[in-house]
């Protein structure tokens, strides 16, 4: 086990954006999710770093409310959503970006960017998009699945930008990606963070991850097996390798 | 007589016209029962009775309230929408998690029960619904005559079917529901309200099959079973031209009702079969249908 305590900010008063707490969670009659338990500060950007399995996805789909079966507590600015469906928790302004991207094959490319509706008011205009993925603005009328992978996840992301949700929940955006794009996503993220966004991401990319994050979940069968703040990661490369298998 | 193919071209033009007109009814209901389908993932089986009860609707309006035709026209489908919003929040919404097998069941029983009810209270003999006064008539053409109301059903249907099929495509809303029928729960993650949109899409689909029975209403006798009839080769319709593609079946609603009326002229026998025999063969060659999008 780490040491929880080296995570907790120096003033430790003000309440987190996002407190993950016991939270239980199945797959029908599969027990995935064992007690899962972490904070995210406002303006964090954090990982949750696991093996293949170990439920990160999983994690992020009780917090969205897609998993249907779930229990424990994760609180949103200061309110409980676990009992909320999804609809409503998105609402609160909370975006999320699935693993496969979810981009839809029967809208294209504008249509996809404009479905998310607005939750809230402050999200990214429609130019400031172009402006971070100008590709997106370049192949607006083709069908939203014929673009490339980095396009189809820079899409992913732009709609979320657009709705005003102040946490993004990012599920592995740079899964299979070239390292070119991979780049350009690790700038996104850099901008996105210092422009106030609060940022959830799964990896399992722990270099990548390194490079844009302020701390790291470590995440084993569904439970939180260590907290590594983003300065201390280099020290704990042993520990790290051991839990990621790598 | 002129004649065509050896055929003489005033029957050929008649058939064609009574299959644009079957055609102008196979393309509305299958047109719902493919929009149902791809958000709902139900089999509607009671949009026949449904297509039904919105004829016996304009008759009731007709002959109890005195709203004639044109109000019909409005009223029968808002008034099977709002039945369908009933069925959708008391019945479908319960069995989304289930085997398609669970609706097609449930909706079968629904067919079952309305027939029913409506053949307790009108009789199984049908029932008159004169062509409203400024459709009556016709035109004499070069190659034949056109009764105006006929005339009207086709320019209808296919204005309906256009102006429902730019909606899903063209549309916000259209854009929300083809989401939705691809990933449901991830359009929910995005906060909208996925479950008032399958209602709003079965109101939607029953209300055009009620449009349609208003339509029928003067041209097929108002009987209790006029919707059992049509179903099946709605269907086989259906089936040919893909479950769930929206141009896929209004163009194959139209397709089949014209192929129907071409086989009255040159081989009268195979013309209640025809559009089955084309069923089987498309489901051997090609068994997500004609437009299909096989998964
Ligand atoms: N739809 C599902 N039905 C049943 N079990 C599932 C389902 N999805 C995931 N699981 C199981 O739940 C566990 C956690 O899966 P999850 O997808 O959350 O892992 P992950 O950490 O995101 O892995 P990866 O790095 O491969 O994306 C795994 O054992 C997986 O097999
Ligand atoms: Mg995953």
């Amino acid at each position: 086990m780490g040491d929880p305590a080296a995570s907790v900010s120096p003033a430790g008063t003000a309440a987190p954006l996002l407190a993950v707490d016991r939270l239980e969670g199945w797959y029908g009659e599969s027990h995935v999710l064992h007690g899962m338990a972490f904070d995210v500060r406002e303006g964090e950007v954090v990982t949750l770093l696991g093996r293949n399995g170990a439920g990160k996805t999983t994690t992020l789909k009780a917090i969205v409310g897609m998993l249907e079966k779930r229990r424990g507590s994760v609180v949103f600015e200061g309110v409980e959503t676990i009992g909320l469906p999804s609809r409503k928790i998105a609402r609160r302004g909370l975006g999320y970006v699935p693993e496969e991207r979810g981009v839809f094959a029967s809208l294209n490319v504008y249509e996809n960017l404009m479905l998310p509706p607005v939750v809230r008011p402050g999200g990214m205009s429609l130019e400031a998009i172009y402006q971070l993925f100008p590709n997106l603005k370049e192949r607006s009328t083709s069908q939203g699945t014929k673009l490339s992978g980095g396009e189809q996840q820079m899409l992913a992301i732009a709609r979320i930008l657009r709705t005003g949700a102040k946490l993004i929940l990012l599920d592995e955006p740079t899964e299979g990606l070239a390292p070119v794009i991979v780049q350009q996503i690790g700038e996104t993220i850099r901008r996105l963070k210092a422009d106030g966004y609060t940022i959830v991401l799964v990896e399992q990319n722990f270099r990548f991850a390194q490079t844009v994050a302020d701390r790291h979940v470590v995440i084993e069968l569904g439970r939180v097996v260590d907290e590594i703040p983003n300065e201390a990661l280099e020290a704990n490369l042993e520990k790290l390798h051991a839990y990621l298998g790598v | 007589m002129t004649t065509l193919f050896g055929f003489p071209t005033q029957a050929l033009f008649g058939q064609l016209l009574l299959g644009l007109i079957n055609g102008s009814f196979y393309a509305l209901l299958s047109l719902g029962l493919a929009i149902i389908f791809g958000l709902l993932n139900i089999i509607n089986f009671a949009h026949g009775a449904l297509y039904m009860a919105g004829a016996f609707v304009a008759w009731i309006l007709l002959n109890h309230l005195g709203l004639g035709y044109w109000w019909s026209l409005l009223l029968a489908p808002v008034a099977v929408a709002l039945f369908g919003v009933l069925i959708e929040r008391t019945l479908l919404s319960r069995l989304y998690k289930l085997d398609h097998l669970y609706g097609l069941l449930l909706t079968f029983g629904l067919a079952l029960i309305i027939q029913g009810m409506f053949r307790l209270q009108f009789g199984v003999s049908g029932l008159p619904y004169a062509v409203p006064a400024e459709l009556a008539g016709g035109t004499r053409l070069p190659f034949m005559y056109l009764p105006t109301y006929r005339g009207w059903v086709v320019v209808a249907s296919l204005a309906v079917c256009l102006t429902t099929w730019l909606l899903i495509e063209k549309t916000k809303l259209g854009a929300y529901l083809r989401a939705a029928t691809e990933n449901p729960a991830l359009v929910q993650t995005f906060g909208v309200n996925v479950p008032l949109l399958l209602t709003v899409t079965y109101a939607f689909g029953v209300g055009l099959a009620a449009l349609a029975g208003v339509l029928a209403a003067p041209i097929y006798t108002v009987s209790p079973m006029m919707g059992a009839d049509i179903i099946i080769v709605v269907f086989a319709v259906v089936v040919i031209g893909g479950m769930g593609s929206i141009m896929g079946s209004i163009v194959t609603g139209f397709g089949l009702g014209l192929v129907e009326g071409l086989t009255k002229v040159f081989y009268p026998q195979g013309s209640t079969t025809v559009i089955f025999v084309i069923m089987a063969i498309v489901l051997l060659t090609k068994p997500a249908g004609l437009f299909g999008r096989s998964s």
